[in-house]
């Protein structure tokens, strides 16, 4: 059970919920986050945008039931967490492109602020649908964060330039991305988003296929080789 | 003296408190979130002879209080079973029952020959499985085919067989009926609703499989009755599930009937959910003065 500081609407459905406590979390995974009782009965799984002293926050998307509530809570309202779950993106060095569609963003502000504290180079893509105020937090945090709307971001990306590249987002801009990705031979980690109902690989409902066999996307991944997903 | 140990089939339980299978995995995962040395029982994942893919497509939906499932017994089949999981299990500190499927009855008998020669002495039947040979009825739907079966598994089975029951029989008081006349020792239920999910914006049924199984506290209250009017018609003991959320729950499933509870789809609303559910009932015994907790087992 935590408190929420601050659950603030960015347009565009998008919302940013701070909670105060102390949380672990790597860059790429996530917590499972729960409206309190019974109804709805699951949690979600929603990535971490970043943490600090204060506390941890989320950017996600009104777009269900569970995140239409999760919306509706204010300063001072309670909240459930569980976590953190899942692999994360791996630790590597080099130069790194990270991007992200609509809310598919979400994971790389911390991943971003980890990996160039930790000396590696960055760039940032983010494709919105629409404008909106999230916009801003990745430009504040990459000067030259390069933001896409109602276009194809992956138009912007050019592997070659790149020793790896992670991505989120719909399933059709990671599957073109790693087209452009096979070409120039570039590493290509993508983070894969399935309904989920337990969130520690028990349930097996978030199954994945991958060239090596089921995978369980809340314990094994979220985050993949992208030629182990996209295969076929 | 621990006032919540029931004897289950010859079987000291820690506690009433089992969980479900298809919810816990083999308790690996969970064993990293707390101690489930504490808990009752843990039934393992549903195994089949061979490992099992699962179904395609959307496997969770999430109903007004509750889920529907489609996860179609992925599992990695009892060889691979045996291989990796069964030590964690037995070493658990808590009582395993292996949870068995098939699609035929040769392929439930291979599953449970190799499982009894592998030591298990604690098996659930799944006898909600489609009947591959019979145009795909579920075997525990008519009373006939869940004899049939049960009497044919229950030679192979040295240790304690448990059958586990559909809500979606014709009638499941004759289910459970005949598997007692069938050399059940115990029965279990109630397994997932069948139901349906429908997206209205693709106009497409949600599951690939069109039907899939609803759990959860809304269908708790129908569950109850069921285990009530099991218990009354035989003598095996009976495992109660279906819906529990709270230890409340769990105590009305008591009074009903049951011996022990499972606990299934709670344990995704709450990873510390069993462990809740003990502790609750071991509230309840103290404050009701109870001498154990079996005063209130089957006292509606």
């Amino acid at each position: 059970m935590a408190i929420i500081i601050y659950n603030q609407p960015l347009k565009d459905d998008l919302f940013l919920m701070k909670i105060k406590g102390e949380f672990k979390g790597k860059m790429g995974q996530f917590y499972m986050v729960k409206i309190r009782g019974l109804d709805p009965l699951l949690p979600r799984p929603i990535s971490i945008y970043d943490i600090d002293e204060e506390g941890i926050s989320f950017l996600y998307r009104k777009i269900g039931r569970g995140t239409g509530e999760m919306s509706y809570l204010r300063e001072g309202d309670l909240i459930d967490l569980e976590g953190p779950y899942g692999n994360g993106f791996p630790e590597v060095e080099g130069k790194i492109a990270l991007v992200g569609g609509g809310i598919g963003t979400a994971p790389f502000y911390l991943t971003y602020k980890y990996l160039t504290k930790k000396g590696c180079s960055c760039d940032l893509f983010c494709g919105f649908r629409k404008h909106n105020d999230a916009e801003n937090l990745f430009k504040q945090l990459d000067g030259n964060c390069k933001i896409s709307v109602d276009g194809f971001i992956t138009d912007l990306v050019n592997p070659e330039e790149y020793d790896f590249v992670f991505s989120c987002g719909p399933e059709i801009m990671m599957k073109v991305l790693d087209e452009k990705c096979k070409k120039t031979s570039t590493i290509h980690y993508v983070s894969m988003e399935k309904r989920m109902a337990c969130g520690v690989g028990a349930c097996l409902v978030c199954t994945c296929k991958t060239s090596k066999g089921n995978k369980r996307t809340c314990k094994d991944g979220p985050v993949f080789l992208a030629e182990e997903v996209f295969y076929e | 003296m621990n006032k919540l140990q029931v004897d289950f089939c010859g079987k000291k339980l820690k506690n009433p408190v089992v969980m479900a299978s298809g919810t816990f995995g083999f308790g690996k995962e969970y064993g990293e979130i707390y101690d489930i040395s504490k808990l009752g029982g843990i039934s393992g994942k549903g195994l089949t002879i061979n490992p099992k893919a699962g179904n395609d497509g959307i496997r969770v939906w999430e109903t007004k209080a509750g889920m529907i499932n489609s996860v179609g017994l992925e599992n990695p089949g009892v060889d691979a079973f045996l291989k990796n999981d069964w030590d964690f299990m037995k070493r658990s500190g808590t009582q395993p029952i292996i949870n068995v499927g098939g699609s035929s009855i040769e392929t439930y008998k291979e599953a449970c020959i190799k499982l009894n020669n592998a030591g298990v002495d604690f098996i659930e039947l799944n006898i909600s499985c489609p009947n591959v040979k019979e145009g795909g009825m579920a075997f525990g739907i008519i009373p006939k085919m869940a004899y049939e079966i049960v009497s044919q598994i229950r030679p192979l089975v040295d240790g304690i067989l448990m059958v586990k029951l559909s809500p979606n029989a014709t009638n499941i008081v004759e289910v459970a009926k005949a598997c007692e006349d069938a050399g059940a020792d115990a029965v279990s239920l109630v397994n997932t609703f069948k139901a349906l999910a429908i997206d209205i914006k693709s106009k497409k049924a949600v599951f690939n499989n069109i039907y899939a199984g609803l759990s959860g506290p809304c269908i708790m209250p129908i569950a109850l009755r069921m285990v009530h009017e099991v218990s009354k018609a035989i003598k095996i003991p009976v495992m109660g599930m279906g819906g529990i959320c709270t230890w409340e729950d769990a105590i009305m499933f008591l009074m009903a009937g049951a011996k022990a509870v499972q606990i299934g789809t709670l344990n995704f609303t709450d990873t510390k959910a069993g462990l809740k559910i003990i502790k609750g009932l071991e509230d309840y015994v103290e404050k009701e003065n109870l001498n154990h907790i079996s005063d209130v087992i089957g006292i509606i």
